[in-house]
C-alpha cells in the first residue's frame, strides 16, 4: 500500500498501560530515539505510587508523555495528539486529558468483559459512541505479539511482557523513527538472556512492519530535526544530572563526594545513580533513616567531605533538626529535596513545590540557609555545583530544591566542556597561628580545619557558640550577635549570585514570575501570549534564599505580578512579606504541573482578551 | 590508624581541654572523664587522630572536655554523626560518648544498626539509669515500677538489657565496667581502642543527684565481692567475698554453685571465652544480673574478629577503581547515546 507522508513541527504522544506494562521504558526508549533524531523532547513520566497495583484497575495505570519537536521546546505538552492505551483503564484515565480529534490506539484484545469491569465500563467505549470525534485505531496488540513469538519458547506470561515493544516499534514506524538505538539497548539490557533479547527485538520488528502494512495507518509522520545551540548533546533526566552535577563538584573541588541517604520517591534515583560512580571515589552511604542520611552527611563534612544528602519532602522534615545543627555548626552540606505532593506521604509519585517554606523556614530558632531551586532537568546539573559552590564557600547548609517533574522528565542535555566549569576553591586550615574555629574571613565563613590536622584539636557542636574562640556561650549579647551573624552570611550570597533576569516585553504591563519546575510550562504562556501582542514579560527565580539583589527593583517596575506555583502562594507570600508588592499567586495543586495553557488563559485573563 | 612509632608520648594532661567541667560535683562522669584521659595517651594513637562525637545529655558533654577533635551533635544521632565521620576517614580514631537516654531510647536506631555493620567505632554508654540533663525522669534502662518526676506512681516500662541488646545487634566488642572501679574501666578503653569494630563499653555510672546509689551494691566494698563477676579471658567465672562461689553452665542454663560445699569445685566452672564464636554464651552472660542470686559481670563478655564497614567501604572503592579505573569526569558526561548539532552542516 502507498502511504501518505506527512511533515509535522511537534507532536505530544502519551503511552498508557498497567504498572507492570513496561510503559516507562515504552516512553523512555522513544524518548532516546527521538533525541538522536535531533529533536528537541520534554518528557512527563506519570505513574502511581504501587508498584504494581491490581492489574486492570484505573488506580494502576502508568503512562509516560513526551513531547518532541523541530524547535526548541519548553514542556512535555499539555494535551497528548495520540495515546496509545493498553487497557480499558489507561484510555478511562487519559481520554479527558486528549486533545480534540487525538488518536487513540488501543490494544483491542484487552479490550474485554473482564478489563473493561476492571476500569469501570458499563459498555465498551470503543463502540458504544462514546469516543465519537476521536480518531479510533484499533489494534489486536497482543494477539500478535503472541503471534510473533509462537514457539519462541516463552511462556504466556512472558511473550504477554513482550507487547510494549510491539506498541513501540508501530509508533517508531508512525514517527519515522530509527529502530536502532532499540535494537542496540535490548542487546545490552538482555546480554544474559539471549532468548528474551531475540524475542523482544523480534516483537519490536513485528510492531515497525504492522504499521507499514496494516490498513490502518495511512499516514507516516515526520519531525524535522530541531535548532538546537551546535554542541554534543545526550538526553537527561532531571535527577541524572544532579548526580552527575555533584560528581562534577566533587572532581571541581578536589573533595571526595560523601552521599548519606535514606531511599525516597523521587529522589532514590539520584542515590542510586551516585553508587554507580564509585570510581570516582564517590561515597555512598545508605543510611539507617533519613536522620542518620543527613548526619552521617554532618559528620563527613566535619571530616573534609563534600557531604550531601538526598531526600524529598517528609525526608526533609525529618533532617529539620539536623540542618539546624549544620547551620550551627556552620559545617557545609547539600540537602537536595526532590519535591513530591504532600503533606505527609502524600502524593509519592507526583509533584507539587509545597516544600518552599519549609525549606526556607521549616526550623527551630532563626535558621537561614540558603534555598536554591532548578528549574528543568538540564539546569539540575548547574545547580547542584552551584549549591555545593555555596556551601563549600560560606560553610553553610545549601538546600536545593527540584521536583517530581524536572527530576523524572527529560530533555536533551548539551554536555558542557568539564575544563570549561569553574574550579571550586576549598582550603583546610593547617596554621596552627591564630587559629579560632569561629574565626570569620570576609565571607563571614568560618575555617574548615579537619580531623587529623595538628594542632588545630577544636570541638564545635549544637550549642551557641562564642564568635571567634566557638566556646560554648550561654551570653546574652553574644546570642544575638550570632543570630545576626549566621544571618548576615546566608545574605552576603546575594552578592555572589547572578541577578534576575527579565525577558519578554520591555513595556509589559504583566510581569510573571516563577521558580523552580514550573519554568517550561510559563516560558511556554509567556512566548505564546507575547505571539498574541500581550504585554507581558518574565522573571524566574532559581535563588530563593537569599533573594537576587535586584529582585525589589524588578518587582517595582510592573504594575502587576503573576506567580503561577504549584502550591498555595508560597512564593508569592514570601515576596510580598519581603518587597512589600502584591502579587497574583495562581495556583495549581493536583500533583500535576502547569500546562502552558493554564497560564496562558489566565495571563489572557488579566490582561483581557484583544 | 596513626603510626604507633611516631607517636608523640602524651600525658593525660594533653587530653585535657581548656574548658571547664560542668558536671555536678560527686557525678560518676568525673571519673570516666578521668580514666579516658588517662588511658588515652597509651593507644598509641596521635591526638589530632582522635575524634569525640556525642548526642544531647550530661554524658554527651564529654568532647568539650577532651583536648581532641570533638563534635557535640543532637539528640540521638552521635552513632550516625560518627558513622560519616569514619566513614569518610577511616584513619580517625572515633569515640562516642552517649547516655542511656541518647544512646537507648531516641538514639537506639542508630545503635542497632552502627552494631549490625560493625563500623569501627568505641561507643562508651554512661548508664545511669535515669535522665538527668531533664532533671529525672525514668530511662529505657531504669528498673520496672522505678518512681520518678514523669513516673510518681513507679515506671511500668520493662527496661533494656543494653549488653544483650549489642550482643543481638551484632556488636563485635561487648564490654562493661563501673565508674567506681578506674583501673578496670582504663583497661576497657585500652582494649576497646585496640579493637576493631565496633566497640561498646557499658559504664554503671552514679548520678547522685537524680539516682543516686543505683550500683552502690556493685561498687561499695563490702558488698562489690559478692554481686561482682570479674570476667576474665580464659578464667573460670568465680566471685564472693572469699572466692567461694562459681558460675556453671548447665545445658544452657547457668547456675551459681558454692565451692566450699565441695559438690562442685572450680574445674566445673564455666571458663570465660571472649572470643568464642557462638554469641548465645554472651547472650547468657548479658542476662546473669536479671537471675535472682547471680552477680553482675563485669569485662569483655564477647570480642569478635570481623571484617568492619568502613574498611569494606574503601576495599570496594578501590577495587572498582582497579577494575574501571580512575574516573574521567569528560568521559563520564560525554557517554550514552549522543548526537552532535551542527547547524551549519
Amino acid at each position: 500500500m502507498e502511504k501518505g507522508s506527512l511533515e509535522l513541527n511537534d507532536v505530544t504522544v502519551r503511552f498508557a498501560g498497567d504498572s507492570g506494562d513496561g510503559m516507562q521504558l515504552t516512553g523512555t526508549q522513544f524518548t532516546n530515539t527521538t533525541a538522536l533524531a535531533g529533536n528537541d523532547v520534554s518528557t512527563l513520566p506519570d505513574y502511581p505510587a504501587e508498584i504494581r497495583a491490581p492489574v486492570g484497575t484505573t488506580y494502576g495505570v502508568s503512562g509516560f508523555q513526551l513531547h518532541f519537536s523541530n524547535i526548541d521546546i519548553q514542556t512535555p505538552g499539555d494535551s497528548p495528539d495520540v495515546l496509545v492505551a493498553m487497557n480499558p483503564a489507561a484510555l478511562k484515565v487519559n481520554l479527558r486529558d486528549l486533545k480534540s480529534g487525538a488518536t487513540i490506539i488501543i490494544n483491542v484484545n484487552s479490550f474485554d468483559t473482564k478489563n473493561l469491569r476492571l476500569a469501570g465500563y458499563e459498555t465498551n467505549p470503543v463502540e458504544d459512541g462514546s469516543l465519537t470525534g476521536y480518531n479510533v485505531v484499533q489494534v489486536p496488540l497482543s494477539n500478535l505479539t503472541s503471534k510473533a513469538l509462537e514457539g519462541s519458547g516463552l511462556s504466556a506470561k512472558e511473550i504477554g511482557r513482550c507487547k510494549n515493544f510491539f506498541a513501540l516499534g508501530m509508533m517508531y514506524w508512525l514517527y519515522s523513527r530509527e529502530v536502532e538505538p532499540t535494537t542496540v539497548w535490548i542487546e545490552s539490557k538482555f546480554k544474559n538472556m539471549p532468548l528474551l533479547a531475540e524475542a523482544n527485538k523480534k516483537v519490536l520488528m513485528a510492531g515497525y512492519y504492522y504499521g507499514e502494512n496494516t490498513e490502518l495507518f495511512t499516514t507516516r509522520y515526520y519531525v524535522e530535526p530541531a535548532r538546537l545551540p551546535d554542541g554534543m548533546y545526550r538526553s537527561i533526566s532531571g535527577n541524572e544530572a544532579t548526580a552527575l552535577g555533584f560528581i562534577t563538584a566533587s572532581v571541581k573541588s578536589g573533595l571526595p563526594l560523601f552521599l548519606g541517604s535514606y531511599p525516597i520517591t523521587p529522589a532514590s534515583d539520584i542515590l542510586h545513580e551516585l553508587s554507580k560512580y564509585k570510581n570516582f571515589g564517590v561515597r555512598t552511604f545508605q543510611a539507617e533513616d533519613e536522620i542518620a542520611g543527613i548526619t552521617a552527611a554532618i559528620g563527613a563534612a566535619f571530616s573534609g567531605a563534600l557531604a550531601i544528602t538526598t531526600t524529598s519532602g517528609p525526608g526533609l522534615a525529618l533532617k529539620t533538626e539536623s540542618v539546624g545543627l549544620a547551620v550551627m555548626t556552620e559545617i557545609p552540606i547539600v540537602i537536595i529535596d526532590v519535591q513530591r505532593g504532600g503533606p505527609s506521604t502524600g502524593l509519592p509519585t507526583k509533584t507539587e513545590q509545597s516544600d518552599l517554606f519549609q525549606a526556607v523556614h521549616g526550623r527551630n530558632g532563626e535558621c537561614p540557609v540558603v534555598v536554591i531551586a532548578a528549574c528543568t532537568p538540564n539546569d539540575c546539573f548547574n545547580m547542584a555545583i552551584e549549591a555545593s559552590r555555596i556551601a563549600l564557600k560560606y560553610m553553610v547548609p545549601v538546600i536545593l530544591l527540584t521536583d517530581g517533574y524536572i527530576a523524572n522528565g527529560a530533555e536533551p542535555w548539551k554536555i558542557p566542556e568539564p575544563d570549561e566549569i569553574s574550579k571550586i576553591d576549598v582550603k583546610f586550615k593547617t596554621e596552627k597561628e591564630g587559629f579560632f574555629p569561629y574565626l570569620r574571613d570576609e565571607n563571614l565563613a568560618r575555617p574548615w580545619a579537619i580531623p587529623g590536622t595538628p594542632g588545630l584539636e577544636h570541638r564545635i557542636g549544637g550549642l551557641e557558640k562564642a564568635n571567634i574562640t566557638g566556646n560554648v556561650s550561654y551570653d546574652p549579647e553574644n546570642h544575638e550577635f550570632m543570630v545576626r551573624l549566621r544571618a548576615q552570611k546566608v545574605k552576603n550570597v546575594e552578592n555572589d549570585i547572578p541577578e534576575l533576569i527579565v525577558t519578554g516585553d520591555e513595556n509589559a504591563e504583566l510581569l510573571v514570575v516563577g521558580w523552580g519546575g514550573t519554568y517550561g510550562s510559563i516560558t511556554e504562556a509567556v512566548n505564546r501570549s507575547r505571539k498574541n501582542g500581550k504585554k507581558v514579560a518574565q522573571a524566574h527565580f532559581k535563588y530563593i534564599s537569599p533573594f537576587p539583589k535586584n529582585t525589589m527593583t524588578i518587582l517595582k517596575r510592573y504594575k502587576k505580578i503573576l506567580c503561577p506555583e504549584l502550591n498555595l502562594g508560597q512564593l508569592s507570600q514570601l515576596l510580598k512579606s519581603e518587597y512589600l508588592v502584591e502579587v497574583e499567586s495562581f495556583n495549581k495543586i493536583q500533583g500535576l504541573p502547569f500546562k502552558s495553557s493554564e497560564i496562558e488563559h489566565k495571563i489572557e485573563s488579566i490582561l483581557g482578551e484583544k | 590508624m596513626a603510626d604507633v612509632n611516631d607517636v608523640v608520648k602524651y600525658t593525660s594532661k594533653d587530653f585535657s581541654s581548656s574548658q571547664d567541667v560542668r558536671w555536678c560535683p560527686g557525678c560518676g562522669d568525673y571519673s570516666i572523664l578521668a580514666q579516658m584521659q588517662r588511658s588515652s595517651p597509651d593507644f598509641g594513637i596521635k591526638k589530632e587522630n582522635f575524634v569525640w562525637i556525642s548526642g544531647i545529655g550530661c554524658a554527651s558533654r564529654f568532647p568539650y572536655y577532651m583536648d581532641t577533635y570533638g563534635f557535640h551533635g543532637i539528640h540521638g544521632r552521635a552513632v550516625a554523626i560518627a558513622t560519616g565521620v569514619k566513614v569518610n576517614r577511616p584513619d580517625l580514631s572515633v569515640w562516642v560518648a552517649t547516655g542511656d537516654g541518647d544512646l537507648l531510647s531516641i538514639g537506639g536506631n542508630h545503635f542497632i544498626h552502627v552494631c549490625r555493620r560493625n563500623v569501627d567505632l568505641k561507643i562508651i554508654l554512661f548508664n545511669n539509669r535515669i535522665y538527668g540533663l531533664t532533671k529525672g525522669q525514668y530511662s529505657p534502662t531504669s528498673e520496672k515500677g522505678k518512681k520518678t518526676k514523669s513516673t510518681p506512681f513507679g515506671s511500668i516500662d520493662f527496661p533494656f538489657n543494653p549488653l544483650s541488646l549489642a550482643v543481638g545487634a551484632g556488636a563485635t566488642f561487648i564490654a562493661r565496667s563501673l565508674d567506681r572501679d578506674p583501673k578496670h574501666l582504663q583497661e576497657m578503653m585500652k582494649r576497646a581502642a585496640t579493637h576493631k569494630g565496633t566497640a561498646f563499653i557499658e559504664v554503671f555510672q552514679n548520678c547522685n543527684i537524680f539516682n543516686d546509689g543505683a550500683f552502690e551494691i556493685l561498687t561499695e566494698k563490702d558488698t562489690k565481692a559478692d554481686n561482682v563477676l570479674v570476667l576474665e579471658q580464659g578464667k573460670p567465672m568465680v566471685f564472693g567475698k572469699n572466692n567461694d562461689k562459681g558460675i556453671r553452665l548447665n545445658g544452657i542454663t547457668p547456675e551459681v554453685v558454692n565451692l566450699s560445699e565441695g559438690k562442685y569445685s572450680i574445674n566445673d566452672l564455666w571458663v570465660h571465652d571472649e572470643f568464642d564464636a557462638d554469641s548465645t554464651r554472651a547472650h547468657i552472660i548479658s542476662r546473669f544480673a536479671e537471675k535472682e542470686g547471680f552477680p553482675t559481670p563485669i569485662g569483655i563478655l564477647k570480642q569478635e574478629i570481623k571484617s568492619t564497614y568502613d574498611a569494606d567501604f574503601h576495599e570496594q572503592i578501590d577495587n572498582i577503581k582497579k577494575t574501571k579505573g580512575e574516573g574521567d569526569l569528560r568521559k563520564l558526561l560525554f557517554t550514552g547515546n549522543m548526537w552532535q548539532v551542527n547547524n551549519n552542516n
